[in-house]
C-alpha cells in the first residue's frame, strides 16, 4: 500500500487548506500519477483536478508531484514515489481555486502580453509563405509549448513578480515569434519587452528547464531575446 | 420570472477545438460579438492530439496533384455514403483554408523548396486510383493538431473573440417556434448557471470516443453536442460509424499516427510477417483504416498476435533510422517511450485497433446548418442551429474517414459555418423569443442532478457503459450480440438518468460535470447501438459477421436516428456535384 498525500481546499466549506492522506493500492503497477488521481476520485468524488488528453500534449494536469512540477499523466509512480509516499500539490505561486486547480489568469495574461500571433502586414501570397528548412528548424524547441505553466510556477522570479515578469513560458513564446522568418513584428516585439521587468527579471535559475515536461529550454530562448534587446538598444 | 442570468451574443460557438475556433475566428474578424463556450481552456481541446497532418491537394510534394484526386479517394474511403457535394466543397476549398492557417503562422514542416511538407497517408492515390500512392498530408512534424490549435487560438486572441473558458453547456434552449435560442451553461469555476442567448448557436463539441473502454480520445470527448441535440429532439446521422484506428498503443490507448506508416513503417505479426501484404496487396499498410484495423484483429484472432497474451501486433519503425525518426516523428518517440516502454529507434511498438473517431453526428448542409427531417422525410433546416467538426455529419467521411481529413474538415467547415452566419447576421437576423418555460426546460436535467438524493456514482456507471460498448459494438459486430448489448443498455438507462451527485458544492465541481457528461455519453452510445443493429450490411467501419457484404440496393444511404422513436430511418446520399459527374459505387479494394 502506498500513501498518497493530496492538497485539499474547497472554498465552499474549508476555512484553510490541508493535506489529506489516502491509502492506495497500486497493484504493483507503475501507473501514471493521473491514473492514481482518477482512481481516488472514484473513492472521493469531491477531489478536483484538471485533465484532458492524458498523453502529455494538452497541458491540463500540471501539478506539483513530490516537490517537482510536472504533468500527472506522463509521470509514472516510479519517478514520483519516495519512501512509499506520493505527495501531490497544486502548482505553486498562483491562487488555488479548489484542491489541485489553480487560477491561471496571471499566467495567461503574460502569454497574451507578448502578442502571441503572427505579425506580417504584407499582402499574403496566393499560396503559402515560403520558409526554408533551415529557418523552420529555428522554431523547433519553441512552438511545442503546451502552456501547462509547470515552468513559470517553478520560477522564483515569476513568484515575486507574476504581474510584471513575463515568465519562462511567455518568453519562450515571444522568442518563437521573434525567430520566425515569416514574422515582421520584431521591432514592435522588442520595444514591448524593453523594460526592467519583462525579460530582465530572469536570473538564469533554470528551474524552468529542469521541470519542462516537453524538454524545452526557456532559459536559452530568454538568452536569445536578451542579445536581441542589447543589439536593438545599441 | 426565471432567476437565471442571461447574456447575449450575435453568435455562440460551443466548443473551443479546431472547428469551433475556426468558426469563431471568421465571425470575430468581421466584428460580430462572438463567444466560445469551452469546458477546457481552448488549447486543451482534443484537436491538440492530432498528429499526422491535414490532407489537402496543395500540390507541394507533387506539382500535378489535383483536388479531384483527393475527392475520389475520399468518396471511395467513405465506402460511398459520404455526401459528394460536401466532399467536393471540402477538397476544392481545402487549399485556401490551409494557406490561411499558414498565413496565420502555423509552423508547418517544409520541403527543400520551402513549401509545406506533405507525407503519404492511407487511402491516398494519384489519378483517380490509377497513379499509385500520393503524398498529400500537410504536416507540422507529428504535432500538426497542436500547431493548428495553438495557431487558431492565437488568431482568436488577435481578433478579440470572447472566451467563456471552463464553462460547460448543459442543454439547448429552444424558442417558442422550435428554433434554437441558445444554451444553458455553467461557469465551472463559480458554479453559476447562465442562459447564453445567441442569434446563431454552433455546436463544435467534438467526438465521443469515451463511450468505448479503449480509445485514443481525451477524457473530455463525451459527445456533449450529440447528447444535447438528441435531448432537444433533433436527429443524428450515421452514428453507427466509428473508426477504430489501427495503431493505438496497446494497454494505454494513446494514438500512434498513421504518418508512421506514411514514412515507411509497417505492421508485423508474431512471426515477423508484414501481414498487410496479404490483405491489401497494392496499398499494403496504407490501405483504408477500416481495412487495416480488421486485418489486425483477424491476425490476433487467428493466433498470430504478439506478446504473451497474443493480443496485439507490432508497428516496426527502427529500419527508418534514428535521424528520420527524430526529424519526422519526434512526438511518437516520446509517446512510445512513455506509454509502451519501447524505444522505436530499436524496437517495435505494440499496437492494437482503438476507438478513434465518430464519423456520424448532427446532420448539416455545407453551410453548417443543422438539419432534421419533416414528417414526409424531407430535409428541414433547424433555425438558429449549426454544427461543424467531429460533432457534425456534413458527411465528408461517410462510413470511413481517411487519415488527415479530420483536420481539413475542421478548418473548411468551421470556416464555412462562420461565413454563412456572417452573411445571415449582415442580412439581419434577431434573437429568438424565449419564455420562462423554455428556459426551465433547458434547466430540467441540471436541476434533477443537483437535487439527486440517491443513486449510483457517475464513474461507476460510465465504466459499465464503456464495457458494454467495447464488448458488443466493437470492430466486428453481430446481430444477436448487439441485441444483447441493447438489452444491457436498456437496463442501464434509468440508472444513468438517476445518477447521484453527492457533492453539491458550487466551486469547480467536476463531479457535477462528469455526471452531466455521463448522460451525454449514454445518449451517444444508445444511438450508436440502435443504428449499428439496424444497418444490416457491412460498409466501411461497420463490419457485421452476419451481413458480410455491402448492400447498395438497401443501404447506399445515411442512417438517421430519431430520438423519440429510438429507431433508424434512411436519408439519401447527396450525389449532386457542381464540377463533374458523381463517382458511382465500385467494389472497394486497396
Amino acid at each position: 500500500m502506498l500513501t498518497v498525500s493530496v492538497y485539499r481546499y474547497n472554498p465552499d466549506i474549508d476555512y484553510e487548506p490541508y493535506m489529506q492522506d489516502f491509502s492506495f493500492d497500486d497493484e504493483g503497477k507503475d501507473m501514471m500519477v493521473l491514473d492514481v488521481l482518477e482512481k481516488l476520485k472514484v473513492i472521493d468524488p469531491t477531489l478536483v483536478f484538471r485533465r484532458s488528453c492524458r498523453e502529455g500534449v494538452c497541458g491540463s494536469d500540471g501539478v506539483n508531484i513530490s516537490g517537482k512540477n510536472g504533468l500527472a499523466c506522463i509521470t509514472p509512480l516510479s519517478e514520483a514515489v519516495r519512501d512509499n509516499k506520493l505527495v501531490i500539490r497544486p502548482l505553486p505561486g498562483l491562487p488555488v481555486v479548489r484542491d489541485l486547480v489553480i487560477d491561471m489568469t496571471q499566467f495567461y495574461a503574460q502569454y497574451e502580453k507578448i502578442k502571441p500571433y503572427m505579425m506580417n502586414d504584407s499582402v499574403p501570397p496566393e499560396k503559402e509563405r515560403l520558409q526554408s528548412q533551415e529557418d523552420r528548424a529555428k522554431l523547433d524547441g519553441l512552438y511545442e509549448c503546451i502552456l501547462c505553466a509547470c515552468c513559470s510556477t517553478a520560477c522564483p522570479s515569476f513568484w515575486w513578480n507574476p504581474d510584471k515578469f513575463i515568465g519562462p513560458s511567455g518568453l519562450l513564446q515571444a522568442y518563437r515569434f521573434l525567430a520566425d522568418s515569416r514574422d515582421t513584428g520584431t521591432k514592435e516585439r522588442l520595444t514591448d519587452l524593453q523594460d526592467p521587468f519583462s525579460v530582465f527579471r530572469c536570473h538564469g535559475i533554470m528551474n524552468c528547464v529542469q521541470v519542462c515536461p516537453k524538454g524545452l529550454n526557456p532559459t536559452k530562448a530568454i538568452g536569445h531575446i536578451r542579445s536581441m534587446l542589447v543589439k536593438d538598444s545599441l | 420570472m426565471s432567476k437565471v442570468r442571461k447574456i447575449e451574443f450575435d453568435a455562440v460557438i460551443v466548443g473551443g477545438g479546431g472547428s469551433g475556433m475556426r468558426a469563431a475566428l471568421q465571425l470575430a474578424q468581421s466584428g460580430y460579438k462572438t463567444a466560445v463556450i469551452t469546458k477546457v481552456f481552448p488549447t486543451r481541446s482534443h484537436t491538440v492530439s492530432a498528429q499526422g497532418g491535414i490532407t489537402c491537394a496543395i500540390a507541394s510534394e507533387d506539382p500535378n496533384d489535383q483536388w479531384e484526386w483527393h475527392m475520389y479517394d475520399t468518396v471511395k474511403g467513405s465506402d460511398y455514403i459520404g455526401d459528394q457535394e460536401a466532399i467536393e466543397y471540402m477538397c476544392q476549398t481545402g487549399p485556401q483554408a490551409v494557406f490561411e492557417v499558414e498565413h496565420m503562422g502555423l509552423p508547418f514542416s517544409r520541403n527543400e523548396s520551402g513549401r509545406i511538407y506533405q507525407r503519404p497517408f492511407g487511402g491516398q492515390s494519384k489519378d483517380f486510383g490509377n497513379g499509385g500512392q500520393a503524398a498529400r498530408t500537410c504536416a507540422a512534424a507529428d504535432r500538426t493538431g497542436h500547431a493548428l490549435l495553438h495557431t487558431l487560438y492565437q488568431g482568436n486572441l488577435k481578433n478579440k473573440t470572447v472566451f467563456l473558458t471552463e464553462w460547460f453547456a448543459v442543454d439547448i434552449v429552444k424558442s417558442d417556434d422550435a428554433s434554437v435560442a441558445g444554451v444553458i451553461a455553467i461557469n465551472i469555476e463559480s458554479g453559476e448557471t447562465v442562459f447564453v442567448a445567441s442569434k446563431a448557436t454552433v455546436f463544435a463539441t467534438g467526438g465521443a470516443g469515451r463511450i468505448y473502454a479503449s480509445t485514443t480520445n481525451a477524457h473530455i470527448c463525451t459527445g456533449d453536442g450529440i447528447g444535447m441535440a438528441l435531448r432537444a429532439g433533433y436527429p443524428v446521422q450515421d452514428i453507427e460509424m466509428w473508426q477504430f484506428h489501427p495503431t493505438g498503443i496497446h494497454g494505454a490507448g494513446t494514438l500512434v499516427t498513421e504518418g508512421c506508416r506514411g514514412e515507411g513503417g509497417y505492421l508485423i505479426n508474431k512471426d515477423g510477417e508484414r501481414f498487410m501484404e496479404r490483405y491489401a496487396p497494392n496499398a499494403k499498410d496504407l490501405a483504408g483504416r477500416d481495412v487495416v484495423a480488421r486485418s489486425m484483429v483477424l491476425e490476433i484472432l487467428e493466433g498470430r498476435g504478439c506478446g504473451k497474451d497474443g493480443d496485439h501486433v507490432y508497428l516496426k519503425l527502427d529500419h527508418l533510422g534514428e535521424e528520420t525518426l527524430n526529424a519526422k516523428l519526434p512526438g511518437i518517440l516520446e509517446l512510445s517511450r512513455t506509454f509502451a516502454h519501447a524505444d522505436p529507434v530499436r524496437e517495435p511498438i505494440p499496437v492494437v485497433p482503438t476507438c478513434h473517431y465518430m464519423m456520424g453526428g448532427i446532420p448539416t448542409n455545407v453551410d453548417g446548418q443543422a438539419l432534421t427531417l419533416d414528417s414526409e422525410g424531407n430535409d428541414k433546416v433547424i433555425d438558429g442551429f449549426f454544427a461543424c467538426g467531429e460533432a457534425a455529419c456534413v458527411s465528408v467521411h461517410g462510413a470511413n474517414r481517411l487519415g488527415g481529413n479530420s483536420l481539413l474538415d475542421l478548418i473548411v467547415f468551421g470556416r464555412a459555418s462562420g461565413l454563412f452566419i456572417e452573411n445571415q447576421l449582415k442580412e439581419g437576423i434577431s434573437h429568438k423569443s424565449v419564455s420562462n418555460d423554455d428556459i426551465e426546460q433547458g434547466m430540467n436535467r441540471l436541476n434533477k442532478i443537483n437535487n439527486s438524493k440517491s443513486g449510483e456514482k457517475a464513474p461507476v456507471l460510465r465504466s459499465e457503459l464503456q464495457t458494454i460498448m467495447q464488448n458488443y459494438f466493437g470492430v466486428f459486430r453481430r446481430g444477436d450480440y448487439m441485441k444483447k448489448g441493447i438489452h444491457k443498455l436498456n437496463d442501464l438507462k434509468a440508472r444513468v438518468e438517476n445518477v447521484h451527485l453527492e457533492d453539491k458544492s458550487s466551486a469547480f465541481n467536476t463531479a457535477r460535470i462528469e455526471a452531466l457528461e455521463l448522460q451525454n455519453l449514454f445518449e451517444t452510445a444508445y444511438a450508436t447501438a440502435v443504428a449499428a443493429e439496424g444497418r444490416t450490411e457491412s460498409r466501411g467501419a461497420h463490419a457485421r459477421e452476419d451481413f458480410q457484404e455491402r448492400d447498395d440496393d438497401n443501404w447506399l444511404c445515411h442512417s438517421i436516428y430519431m430520438p423519440g422513436k429510438r429507431e433508424i430511418g434512411k436519408r439519401a446520399v447527396n450525389m449532386t456535384l457542381k464540377t463533374m459527374k458523381p463517382f458511382e459505387p465500385k467494389v472497394r479494394t486497396y
